[in-house]
C-alpha cells in the first residue's frame, strides 16, 4: 500500500497533503450497557483469531445517548413489545397437528435459553446452515403441520425476537466444526469482501475500513449481528437480519439476494463469526 | 479501536496511493467532456442530491451548510480547488479508483467499471452524465476557501 510511485504521483500526493488532516473520525462511545441496572452486557471483546480487528465492538456503542438509553431499559425498549407478542405466538396452537411451540418446548425461558446464541447452526438433514427462522419454519412444517412463515411475517419476527431474547446477555458463539460450516464461512467471507453494485462497494468497504466515520447522519459501526432482530427507530419496527443485509446491499445499487438464499446464509455465518463473544442484545435498539 | 481509526485515516493519506494506481499525468481528463462549460449552480445541487452525486454522504462542504448531516468518510471539500486543478478534479470524478487506487470507497461517477450484480435500473448506466460531471467540476473549482 505504501509506495507512492513516480515523481508526479508524489507531487500529487503532496497536493492532497491537506487531506492528511483526515476526516474527523469519531470513536465509538465509551460506555457500559447494563440492562435494567442488573445485567451487564459484553459490548467490546477481543476478536477471535484470524479476525481483521483486535477488538469486536457492538453497534450499541455507535448510537446516540438517547438510543443507547432506550436499549438499557426494558420498559422503554420498544422492541420488548415484540418479545411479548412472540410469547403469545409461542403459546398459540396452529396447524393440523394441533400443537403450539409450547406443546413440545414448554417453558421457553428454560428450553430456549442459550439456543439463539449458537445460530446459525449446521443442519445435517437440510445439508446447510439453519438460522432461527429456518429452524422455526422446519418445526412449523414437520412438527406442527402448519405453513412455513413467509419472510418477515410479523409473527416470524416476533417469534424469532422472543426466542433470541431468551439468550439475552449470553455470548454469541457459533460452531464452525460441524458439517460443512467452514465452507459456508469461506463463502460468506468472499461475499463480505466482494465489490458489488453500481457504487462498487463491499461490506468491508464500509464496516471494516470506515467504521467510526459518519456516512450522512449514520455513525458507521462494525456491522455486527448480535442485536438482531433489532428495533429500528427510523422504521419504527423490528428489522430482521436478512432485511438489514438486503438494505445494505440495495444501497450499493446491487441486485438484492433473496432472504435465506445461500448467499445470505453464508454471509450470516461469516458475519456472526465476526461478532464472536459479543452478548446477545435482542431486541437491540438502533437508529 | 485506535488501529481501526488509523486505518480509515490511512485511506485518506496521500502515501496510501497504491502501486498500480495511475500517475497524475495518466489520470487527468484535460478538457470538458462535452464541450459545454459546466454550470456551478447545477453542480452544487448535484452534490447534495442523494440520487445523483450524494457527495455530502461522505464529504463536508461549509458552503452547503443548509444541508444537515454531512458525512466525514472523505476529506472536506473546502479549499479543494486549491489542492487540485480542474482536470484533476474531473479525473477524480470520472473514476476515483484511477486516482486513489482500487480500494477507495469513493464511487466512480462516470465509469462502467462497477461491482457485481448491478441492480436492473442501473445496468449499463453511469451514475452521472458527462454534463453533470462538468457541472460538479465547475462548482468544485469555486471552493477556494481552505478549511479553518
Ligand atoms: C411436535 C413437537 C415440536 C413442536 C410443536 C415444535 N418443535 Fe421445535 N423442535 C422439536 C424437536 C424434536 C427439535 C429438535 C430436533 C430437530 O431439530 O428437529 C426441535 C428444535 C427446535 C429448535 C432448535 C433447538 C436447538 O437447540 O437448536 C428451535 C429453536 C425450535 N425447535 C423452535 C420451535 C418453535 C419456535 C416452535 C413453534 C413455532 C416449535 N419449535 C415447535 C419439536 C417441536
Ligand atoms: C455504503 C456503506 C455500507 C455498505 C457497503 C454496507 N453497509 Fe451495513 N450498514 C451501513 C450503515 C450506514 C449502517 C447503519 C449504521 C451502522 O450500524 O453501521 C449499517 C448497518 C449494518 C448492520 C447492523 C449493525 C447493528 O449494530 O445493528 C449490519 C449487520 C450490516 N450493516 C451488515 C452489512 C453487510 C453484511 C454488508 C454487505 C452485504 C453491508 N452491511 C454493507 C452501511 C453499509
Ligand atoms: C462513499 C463515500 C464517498 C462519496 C459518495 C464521494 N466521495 Fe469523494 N472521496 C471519498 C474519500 C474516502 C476520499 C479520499 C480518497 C480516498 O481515501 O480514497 C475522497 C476524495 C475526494 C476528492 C479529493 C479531495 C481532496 O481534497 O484530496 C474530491 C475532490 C472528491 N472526493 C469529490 C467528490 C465528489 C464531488 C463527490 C460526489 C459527486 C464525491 N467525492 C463522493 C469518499 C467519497
Amino acid at each position: 500500500m505504501n509506495n507512492a510511485k513516480t515523481g508526479l504521483a508524489a507531487t500529487l500526493a503532496l497536493a492532497v497533503g491537506l487531506a492528511a488532516v483526515g476526516p474527523a473520525h469519531s470513536d465509538p462511545v465509551d460506555d457500559t450497557l447494563v440492562i435494567d441496572g442488573e445485567l451487564e452486557m459484553v459490548t467490546r471483546v477481543k476478536a477471535p483469531e484470524g479476525h481483521p480487528f483486535d477488538e469486536v465492538i457492538s453497534g450499541w456503542h455507535y448510537r446516540t445517548d438517547e438510543t443507547r438509553a432506550l436499549e438499557a431499559d426494558t420498559f422503554q425498549n420498544p422492541g420488548m413489545l415484540y418479545t411479548q407478542r412472540g410469547e403469545e405466538v409461542w403459546n398459540t396452537v396452529e396447524g393440523e397437528a394441533g400443537k403450539s411451540c409450547a406443546s413440545c418446548h414448554e417453558d421457553a425461558s428454560a428450553s430456549m435459553k442459550g439456543v439463539g446464541a449458537h445460530y446459525p447452526k449446521w443442519n445435517a438433514a437440510a445439508g446447510k446452515p439453519f438460522n432461527l427462522e429456518l429452524q422455526i419454519n422446519d418445526c412449523r412444517v414437520s412438527n406442527m403441520q402448519a405453513e412455513p412463515y413467509k419472510f418477515d411475517d410479523p409473527d416470524q419476527k416476533a417469534l424469532v425476537t422472543f426466542v433470541k431474547h431468551q439468550s439475552l446477555g449470553m455470548p454469541m458463539q457459533i460452531d464452525l466444526s460441524e458439517g460443512e460450516m467452514q465452507q459456508w464461512w469461506e463463502r460468506g467471507k468472499e461475499r463480505y469482501y466482494l465489490r458489488m453494485g453500481q457504487l462498487n462497494l463491499a461490506c468491508a468497504t464500509c464496516h471494516e475500513n470506515y467504521n467510526g466515520n459518519y456516512i450522512r447522519a449514520d455513525h458507521l459501526s462494525q456491522g455486527n449481528v448480535n442485536g438482531f432482530p433489532t428495533y429500528r427507530l427510523k422504521q419504527a419496527n423490528m428489522v430482521s437480519l436478512h432485511n438489514r443485509f438486503r438494505g445494505c446491499i440495495r444501497d450499493t445499487r446491487a441486485e438484492q439476494p433473496k432472504a435465506f438464499s445461500d448467499d445470505l446464509m453464508a454471509l450470516e455465518v461469516y458475519v456472526t463469526w465476526r461478532g464472536t463473544g459479543l452478548s446477545i442484545e435482542t431486541p437491540a435498539v438502533r437508529q | 479501536m485506535l488501529k481501526i481509526g488509523l486505518a480509515a485515516f490511512g485511506a485518506c493519506l496521500p502515501m496510501s496511493i497504491p502501486a498500480g494506481a495511475q500517475t497524475a499525468s495518466d489520470a487527468t481528463a484535460e478538457t470538458s467532456m462535452t464541450g459545454v462549460p459546466g454550470d456551478p449552480d447545477t453542480g452544487r445541487k448535484i452534490l447534495a442530491d442523494r440520487k445523483l452525486g450524494n457527495c455530502l454522504a461522505c464529504h463536508t462542504v461549509s458552503d452547503m451548510s443548509e444541508h444537515p448531516f454531512q458525512g466525514d468518510v472523505g476529506p472536506t471539500l473546502d479549499g479543494v480547488a486549491n489542492r487540485w486543478a480542474p482536470e484533476q478534479l474531473r479525473a477524480i470524478l470520472v473514476d476515483a479508483k484511477m486516482m486513489f487506487g482500487d480500494q477507495t470507497i469513493m464511487p466512480g461517477f462516470y465509469t462502467l467499471k462497477v461491482g457485481v450484480d448491478v441492480a436492473e435500473p442501473f445496468q449499463g448506466e453511469r451514475i452521472l452524465t458527462a454534463q453533470q460531471v462538468e457541472d460538479v467540476v465547475a462548482y468544485l473549482t469555486t471552493l477556494t476557501k481552505d478549511p479553518n
